[in-house]
């Protein structure tokens, strides 16, 4: 399975890469697109929204079924991936480098909660 | 434990994503779904279809019975090897199941079911027999495996797979059936292009998938196989008809011999049940989602229901079977809710699409 080791995760399949400038980037995993199949439909929360941890934000549909994407932590979007809106495949194709928006944390320190790779892994249920 | 068909292994092998469909462990894809989709929609596509059921129906009177136990009038088949698509009903009008039915000979017919309903068929199919034609024997030909080969070049394929076939099917017409040696062939299948289904002795299927594939037919899962249905405006059992349903509702009255005077099993219930709803087409306008079963639809005239929907791979667009109050017609706007919001789809009259293209503007 491939779970990157520099991005942190949740267990509802998605990751999370912090930015120089303090900004999530989100996007789902490797595991989420091949469980979901192809990729038909993405809509993302709009820049400026604030969200609550854990709130639905985002939906991600397959031909097969809808999948509510949901904030890892709390903040505001700072910004959307319009380029997968318009060609949600392209998470079918490369889920790490076709992230769906990014997020300023209300707490930087948020994020410490939040699972590593290797707790990912573990979380559906892959040794590897 | 989920059953197998005799492909099981060689869908595993192939790295496919299996699921639980109808008890039964199946592909849904091997890769992308909507790759094998366009490959039967352009080229050639395979599916193991193994966890249906023949019945095999054979004794004198085989014929007077299926007048009795099916909707769909078995006297429109008239040549050996012709198939009758048609529901099996009960006694109050539900639908039981869909099926095929293929005319072998003068005491013998081959019926296909669904896998999810094959026990419920056969015991119902026993009950109806033990009660007007006990001097008939309904064989469950699990000894059978099934490959669907569906698409513009399936024909050519098999025949490459089966040169000693060609003569005895190249001139089949669609609908007809032969048997071929251990092989039945049937110019057949559920996704609106040509092709054949082959039935086969079960421990000869591996070797038969592997050849094909050889010949480049492309593995395809139960996924391609819904969404190629779907657009072809085929029914699915179980979703867009089930026992509750009127047939007349679900878009099956061509189906339904009403016309004829021959009694048969719900006739009496839907002749007492005129349709109060129609089954037809919805194409999403607003693309802001995926049409899905069990979404409300909103009309001028009523409320009604998606009860199959997707996105189709041919249209890049969503589509749907729904069941509409009487009177909305092609080409109006209706408002589907989807998840927070409502979105316009527009009623079309399906197929959407078949033989490679498009029915939709």
């Amino acid at each position: 399975m491939n779970v990157p080791s520099d991005l942190k995760y949740t267990a509802s399949h998605e990751w999370i890469r912090t930015e120089a400038d303090g900004a999530l980037t989100i996007g789902i995993t490797d595991h989420a697109q091949e469980a979901l199949g192809d990729l038909v439909f993405i809509e993302l929360p709009a820049v400026g929204r604030v969200l609550a941890a854990g709130e639905s934000c985002a939906v991600v549909e397959s031909v097969k079924a809808a999948s509510d994407i949901y904030a890892p932590v709390a903040g505001s979007v700072v910004a959307q991936n319009d380029a997968v809106v318009a060609a949600p495949e392209n998470v079918n194709a490369d889920a790490y480098s076709n992230w769906l928006f990014k997020l300023k944390p209300v707490n930087a320190a948020d994020t410490a909660g939040l699972l590593d790779a290797a707790g990912y892994a573990a979380s559906v249920g892959d040794a590897g | 434990m989920l059953k197998q068909t005799p492909l099981n292994t060689a869908h595993r092998a192939l790295g496919a994503k299996m699921v639980d469909f109808g008890g039964w462990d199946m592909p849904v894809s091997y890769g992308s779904q909507i790759d094998e989709h366009h490959a039967v929609r352009r080229d050639a596509g395979m599916f193991d279809v193994s966890h249906m059921l023949a019945v095999d129906l054979r004794g004198p009177g085989a014929r007077d019975f299926l007048r009795y136990a099916l909707a769909n009038n078995v006297d429109k088949l008239t040549v050996r090897g012709k198939a009758l698509y048609s529901c099996l009903l009960a006694h109050d009008g539900g639908v039981l199941d869909d099926l095929i039915v293929y005319f072998l000979d003068d005491d013998w017919f081959r019926i296909v079911v669904n896998a999810g309903t094959a026990d419920k068929d056969v015991a119902w199919l026993r009950t109806l027999i033990a009660a007007r034609a006990p001097q008939l024997a309904l064989n469950e030909r699990r000894d059978l495996a099934m490959i669907a080969v569906q698409g513009p070049s399936a024909r050519e394929r098999v025949w490459r797979v089966l040169p000693g076939c060609r003569d005895a099917t190249a001139a089949l017409k669609p609908f007809m059936a032969v048997e071929c040696g251990e092989h039945f062939i049937a110019r057949t299948g559920y996704t609106g292009e040509d092709g054949f289904e082959v039935m086969l002795p079960a421990p000869r299927a591996v070797e038969f998938w592997e050849s094909l594939a050889a010949a480049g037919v492309r593995p395809c899962g139960l996924g391609a196989r819904d969404t190629l249905r779907l657009e072809a405006g085929m029914n699915l059992y179980g979703q867009d008809m089930d026992e509750h349903e009127n047939p007349l509702e679900s878009g099956l009255a061509w189906t339904v011999d009403l016309a004829s005077p021959r009694d048969f099993v719900g006739k009496a219930a839907l002749l007492q049940r005129p349709p109060r709803r129609q089954f037809i087409g919805l194409l999403l306008i607003d693309k802001a989602g995926v049409l899905r079963a069990h979404q409300k639809v909103r009309t001028a005239l009523g409320d009604g229901e998606v009860t199959s929907g997707t996105f189709s791979p041919t249209l890049s667009a969503s589509i749907a079977l729904a069941r509409l109050p009487l009177g909305v017609a092609p080409g109006e706007d209706v408002r589907v809710t989807i998840r927070d919001k409502e979105l316009v789809a527009r009623v079309v009259k399906p197929p959407f699409a078949r033989h490679g293209k498009s029915l939709v503007q």
